[in-house]
């Protein structure tokens, strides 16, 4: 789950990791009323989506830039103005850009140096990590590329935290002067039990600034966590925004679908992440364009299957759907008797092509075929990929 | 031979009084292996599918003398239920739970590290020796015993790759599912020995996908340490960065573990690549062949 900048600011604050005041706005007006709330000569106006590169991104049609700084309450309202309600398109965002429904008015700080840290769950090392870099402000994915020695790596025990000295080692690695030792040790520290505590999977402070007065501030913060944790973290939870999520992902996750729309034209169906992946491969293989990932997990009824198949139709780009199962708990009569009742009360506008293997599966081809409906039915793999994208060809 | 389970091997369920932990007992038992009791605090002297149960694990293996434990204790739970088998000095212990959150498990892998026992999953349909033994939720028919040892992060795509397998007439020394999740008990490089030390295992079929570096991992070590012949997949060429592919741990984030890099690898470690899903067992029979022809020459 994702969270905007300004929430992962306020989470980081409570759990005593230095960050700037600041505060949220909805309008223009409201801008400018933080702007001369916070008192500062200088403010930064940022937009609040859930995509980075916001400081180099664009708004459509005015070019106004995702991140910009105020010297003034009218400033800030000029600035704000220009970014709500607009599009703003960065590197993360792809072309169509996501809508800007709130700024964060934030005061500024003298910058002697940017740097970087990360801290996330390092899979090959099996513990959370505490990653640094003195190339900050930039993107890390190029320069872990370029330059992969500048990234600093420390391991950490989840209960024991980061170690003092392992806090030390890394402000000696990245230069900080010794008067700032003791502030970064802090810093470091809070940073990772901060990331324990509240199950983060991502917890990125890029730039992380040392200050004019030698004290270290999260100048942006953004802060993924583990959705497999939220029901250990209500107050998480209910930072949910989803105006920033796609809609067919939300429906489909309140019916315990696992749903990620593509761009294609071939809606998928199938049990299991791994075929569910491999299918729409498949897809692609054959000429196609999968339309999303669905998987419908290992024992799914009636309703999800109904459910999964709306979701799927609610994307106006399906021209044909594949539902791939590989009966294993679940049996194909199982899912032939859902595809049947599915096809029933959904009434499909597009041609489906289905491909059944596994337990009971002769019975399960028998009530596809006495079913009446016009489903098509494959034999293998390949063949269903093969007719399911000559269906979406001829459909279009 | 074979390799983790076999006829012998004595297996309880954790989380057996649950309705799925009983479905699977009883799936386990259905298949022949030696159920021989469960777990679930609390409910200890009842009988689930004729199997005794047990307040904890510790009483569980005195009384039965299990060196084996299925877990299908729910996600809040299932991090203890491992500790809890391990400090038992329960040999295999295979996690089947879904959902358990990543850091309970970055606290549970070090303690499992440092023990005896080894840790199958979690979110994984579980171990499988044909015709002697399975431990998980497998579909147990379209298994056949036979020499191919089989490896993957996925459920449903192992059924499928297993599937083609019988169908060409290979069958299966054993089967593994490593898990779905970013941190798991067993990688690949962990199952490929036991697999290259297993003289009943002539070939490896391996299935991985997008997210992480195991793949990359195990091109690596099949190019230092296995003489045998080895195929793979990887599923997720076409998913989008960032983006959380149904499992835990399929996802490309800031362009690392893309199904590219992993492809690149595997073919470097002249592994057999099988392109398309529907190609996992011929694949692994041009691995075998390509071997066979080389030997020949």
């Amino acid at each position: 789950m994702k969270i905007h900048e300004y929430q992962a600011k306020d989470l980081l604050r409570a759990a005593g990791v230095p960050v700037l005041a600041g505060r949220v706005a909805r309008t223009a007006d409201e801008a400018a009323a933080a702007f001369t709330a916070l008192g500062t000569p200088l403010c930064a106006v940022k937009a609040q989506i859930h995509a980075g590169g916001r400081g180099k991104g664009q708004v459509k049609g005015s070019g106004q830039r995702g991140v910009e700084l105020a010297r003034s309450a009218d400033d800030a309202r000029r600035i704000a103005a220009a970014l709500l309600g607009g599009t703003l398109v960065t590197i993360q965002t792809g072309p169509a850009g996501q809508l800007v429904r709130q700024v964060f008015v934030e005061s500024g700080c003298a910058i002697q140096r940017e740097l970087y840290c990360a801290v996330l769950v390092d899979r090959r090392v099996g513990s959370p990590v505490l990653i640094a870099s003195t190339a900050g402000g930039v993107n890390i994915e190029e320069v872990a590329e370029r330059t992969p020695d500048l990234i600093l790596s420390e391991p950490f025990d989840p209960d024991r935290g980061l170690a003092g000295w392992q806090a030390r080692l890394l402000a000696s690695k990245l230069d900080l002067p010794t008067a700032s030792w003791r502030h970064a040790e802090s810093f470091f520290r809070r940073l990772c039990s901060a990331f324990v505590d509240l199950d983060a999977s991502l917890l990125e402070i890029n730039p992380l600034v040392l200050t004019g007065e030698g004290t270290l501030v999260a100048l942006d913060a953004k802060m993924t966590f583990d959705d497999n944790a939220l029901f250990r973290h209500k107050e998480i939870a209910s930072l949910r925004d989803e105006a920033e999520e796609e809609p067919a992902e939300i429906r489909a996750a309140t019916a315990g679908l696992s749903y990620v729309k593509l761009d294609g034209t071939i809606g998928c169906l199938v049990n299991g992440a791994g075929l569910a992946m491999s299918t729409m491969d498949l897809v692609k293989l054959h000429g196609g364009e999968p339309a999303n990932f669905l998987d419908v997990g290992g024992g799914a009824d009636v309703g999800q299957v109904t459910e999964a198949f709306r979701i799927i139709l609610s994307d106006p780009n399906v021209k044909a759907i594949l539902v791939n199962i590989f009966g294993g708990i679940m049996r194909c009569t199982t899912i032939a008797t859902a595809l049947v009742e599915a096809s029933k009360t959904v009434g499909f506008t597009v041609p489906l092509v289905v491909r059944l293997e596994g337990t009971e599966v002769a019975e399960g081809k028998r009530i596809l075929a006495e079913s009446g409906t016009t489903i098509i039915t494959a034999d293998g793999l390949t063949d269903a990929a093969k007719k399911v994208v000559a269906a979406a060809r001829s459909a279009v | 031979m074979s390799i983790l389970v076999d006829r012998d091997t004595r297996v309880i369920c954790q989380g057996i009084t649950g309705k799925v932990g009983e479905f699977h007992t009883r799936g386990c038992l259905d298949y022949g292996t030696r159920m021989v009791g469960g777990v679930t605090p609390g409910k200890g002297g009842e009988t689930v599918a004729g199997l005794p149960v047990f307040n904890t694990v510790a009483e569980a293996r005195d009384a039965t003398g299990a060196n084996a434990t299925m877990i299908f204790v729910p996600p809040a739970f299932a991090a203890d239920a491992i500790l809890e088998a391990v400090g038992a000095g329960i040999e295999l212990v295979v996690a089947i739970t879904e959902g358990i959150p990543v850091i309970d498990m970055a606290r549970v892998l070090p303690v499992v590290r440092d023990s005896g026992s080894r840790l199958i999953g979690p979110n994984c349909p579980g171990v499988i020796t044909p015709a002697e033994c399975k431990i998980g939720i497998m579909p147990g028919y379209i298994h056949a015993p036979g020499h191919v040892g089989v490896m993957s992060r996925s459920g449903t795509l192992t059924y499928e790759a297993v599937w083609q397998l019988t169908q060409l007439g290979r069958g299966q020394s054993s089967c593994v599912g490593l898990g779905g999740d970013p941190l798991v008990g067993s990688s690949f490089i962990d199952i490929l020995a036991l697999f290259e030390a297993d003289p009943d295992t002539h070939a490896i079929l391996m299935m991985g996908e997008i997210g992480g570096s195991a793949e990359e991992e195990a091109a690596d070590y099949v190019r230092r340490h296995v003489t045998k012949p080895v195929a793979a997949f990887i599923a997720g060429r076409t998913a989008p960065p960032g983006k959380r592919m149904g499992h835990a741990g399929a996802i490309i984030s800031g362009g690392k573990g893309t199904a590219a890099a992993k492809l690149t690898a595997l073919a470097d470690a002249g592994i057999e690549i099988a392109e398309s899903p529907a190609d996992m067992g011929a694949a692994l029979v041009r691995a075998i062949e390509r071997r066979a022809s080389a030997r020949g020459r």
